[in-house]
């Protein structure tokens, strides 16, 4: 056997425990470093899974419906999350530009995609995807890179220095985009690796 | 400190001559190349992380300068144009009276990307040799500086956001400056050492510390 599965280690003091069946369904975190070892939340999967297809359907309202309104007398203005992310689309700024779409939408949309791809088959009682182990792993890892929340927050810092020379006025994109980053901060919460990864490896469909 | 005699009794993978899954946390034979359960690279101690890490500080060090020296941004009002950098745009926050978003531009774009080069290069220089520091601090440290440096990019998304926003030819408009692009890149650089750090350097002294 080229594993144990019984046995977990911390990933950031690399102590090892072994857990029961029962404690694997609980919370636990590391004795030494305090690291969250697994979660315990039940019916981890279905809520990811869940919670991901909303977030999809969301950014699909963020992409096409206007963010902003802008009135500043006779001008008016509207963009879109597009319409900012081409904003910096000329010359030098180019690099920036894709860089701002690749945090606020392509990653966020890419982690809802591959937890779709790798724990769907496991809902619907399929064997795994090809390459679910990889998709897995990458929805893990693009975690600090999907930017959705800090976006928000550099909304509310531009909607106050507008405040003193336009009315602004929020879009429908704006609301989804609200509720996209709740529903990402709450699906991360039910992302507990253990579960996740038992699931997918214990998988015999 | 822990209840004395408790940290005898945990056993490293290391320890157990075993290898570790970063990513998904399973514990295999020390042969293994990748992960049998999610196909990771494994590796006991991430080998050269601390070269790694300081050769990402020292690329995130150098596009600070600029970033702080170039305009943010190019207000153009009444064929009057305007720079404002970092700082002078937390000025003029200050300026509007609005102190709390001052604050938190002020704490994301100054105080988080310092306070983040200090620590890293703090626990880079003291990882690399024997030290006699409390690795649960050293421990909190390095996740703060993981969890708080991405919220840096605030300023960058405020830029986006004007920029897109105030388009009124002559009128009024805003540009973005050299300045955008070069701290985008000093928070990227600065992320991506933050996680070139292998958490576990922190607790292997403490390790060898209680086997003598």
């Amino acid at each position: 056997m080229i594993y144990d599965s019984g046995c977990i280690a911390c990933p950031h003091c690399d102590v090892i425990y072994r857990f029961t069946a029962e404690e694997m369904v609980t919370r636990t975190r590391c004795v030494r470093c305090g690291y969250q070892l697994t979660l315990g939340k039940s019916e981890a999967i279905t809520r990811v899974v869940g919670l991901a297809l909303t977030s999809t359907i969301l950014m699909g309202i963020v992409l096409f419906a206007p963010f902003l309104y802008l009135d500043a007398g006779p001008f008016d203005s509207s963009a879109s999350v597009v319409d900012v992310v081409l904003g910096f689309a000329t010359g030098i700024m180019a690099p920036l530009a894709f860089a701002v779409l690749v945090f606020i939408i392509l990653v966020p949309l890419a982690r809802s995609v591959l937890l779709i791809y790798a724990l769907a088959p496991l809902l619907a009682g399929y064997g795994n995807a090809a390459g679910a182990q990889s998709a897995l792993r990458w929805a893990f890892q693009l975690k600090p890179w999907a930017m959705a929340e800090i976006f928000m927050v550099g909304v509310a810092v531009a909607l106050v220095k507008l405040a003193g020379i336009a009315t602004v006025d929020t879009g429908a994109a704006f609301w989804a985009f609200v509720l996209l980053v709740i529903v990402n901060t709450l699906q991360d919460t039910f992302m507990c690796r253990n579960t996740l990864w038992t699931s997918l490896a214990t998988n015999t469909a | 400190m822990d209840i004395p005699g408790h940290q005898h009794s945990l056993t490293t993978a290391r320890d157990a001559g075993m290898v570790a899954c970063t990513s998904c946390g399973i514990v295999a034979r020390p042969d293994v190349a990748s992960c049998p359960r999610c196909h990771a690279r494994m590796q006991s101690r991430n080998d050269g992380s601390i070269q790694r890490v300081l050769a990402w500080l020292i690329a995130g060090l150098i596009v600070y300068v600029p970033a702080n020296m170039y305009p943010m941004l190019r207000t153009t009002q009444m064929f009057k144009s305007q720079d404002s950098t970092i700082v002078g745009g937390v000025v003029d926050l200050i300026h509007h009276h609005a102190y709390a978003i001052a604050a938190i531009v002020f704490v994301a774009s100054v105080v988080i990307p310092v306070g983040k080069f200090i620590v890293i290069a703090y626990l880079a220089v003291l990882l690399s040799r024997p030290h006699n520091k409390d690795p649960h601090k050293l421990h909190i440290l390095h996740s703060a500086v993981e969890f708080i440096g991405r919220w840096s990019m605030i300023d960058v998304f405020v830029v986006a956001i004007l920029v897109a926003l105030v388009q009124f030819d002559v009128l009024a408009s805003i540009k973005p400056g050299l300045a955008a692009a070069c701290f985008a890149l000093s928070v990227v650089f600065t992320m991506l050492s933050a996680q070139a750090f292998d958490p576990r350097l922190i607790w292997d002294f403490t390790d060898e510390g209680t086997a003598q």
